[in-house]
């Protein structure tokens, strides 16, 4: 079955985060595929590169990262979302003519339309927020 | 045509599990994850409400959630099913849909 991930919430602050890695996670070792992960909202937090937990913490970011690496995953940050908090890739950078970048290589920003189509193209989307 | 309905929030704090279950249908089924799990357990204000809803909906609660808590599974009320992350995501499948009362 394919299943869309939706995240409302920024690590550390909120359960939502570690809820959805944990059910994506059961998914994918249930065999399911996950046709997209997207962050929405504070959700965008969950992208940073930056992100430096202490050692005996979990890292949230580099725990997606890492799924994302081991299952191909589509992971989209919201773009208009991103452009509030600051979160920047290369594009973002040189369109609003910022001086860095800050999203982990293993998400990409995008449009709100990339969480319809997942909605669409997948047999449930289960939404995790606060 | 079954959905299934997940709750994150303590009954104690906000009104969605009340919402929720004013709005499933028969035969719906309702998971309880993060702090909706307080709604599971037995000795609150709100035991006899669950117990009411358990004759019209099928009520779950994860286990992990309520561990993270220190809720002891033997503290579940009687009817109400603990799965796992995996029973969650067999749950969601089972359903048409799944509704998130945010």
């Amino acid at each position: 079955m394919k299943f869309a991930i939706q995240i409302n919430e920024g690590p550390y602050q909120h359960q939502a985060s570690d809820s959805a890695y944990f059910f994506t996670k059961a998914a994918l070792e249930k065999g399911h595929e996950i046709f997209r992960v997207f962050f929405y909202h504070d959700g965008v937090n969950n992208a940073s590169r930056l992100t430096t937990p202490p050692q005996d913490d979990r890292n949230v970011v580099d725990r997606w990262a890492a799924l994302a690496e081991q299952h191909d995953l589509d992971m989209v940050v919201c773009v208009a979302a991103a452009q509030r908090r600051g979160m920047v890739d290369e594009g973002e950078m040189q369109r609003n003519g910022k001086d860095a970048t800050n999203i982990h290589p293993r998400f990409r920003i995008s449009g709100l339309g990339q969480l319809v189509e997942a909605a669409i193209q997948s047999d449930r989307l289960v939404v995790f927020g606060d | 045509m079954s959905t299934l309905h997940t709750v994150n929030k303590s009954p104690f704090e906000k009104s969605s599990l009340d919402a929720c279950l004013a709005h499933a249908g028969t035969g719906a089924n309702v998971l309880l994850l993060e702090d909706g799990v307080y709604a599971a357990t037995t000795g609150t204000a709100v035991e006899q409400r669950m117990k009411q809803a358990l004759d019209s909906v099928k009520l779950f609660v994860l286990g992990p959630d309520l561990m993270a808590r220190g809720l002891a599974e033997d503290r579940v009320i009687q009817g109400i099913t603990v799965v796992d992350y995996a029973g969650f995501v067999d749950l969601a499948a089972e359903n048409d849909k799944v509704q998130a009362w945010l």
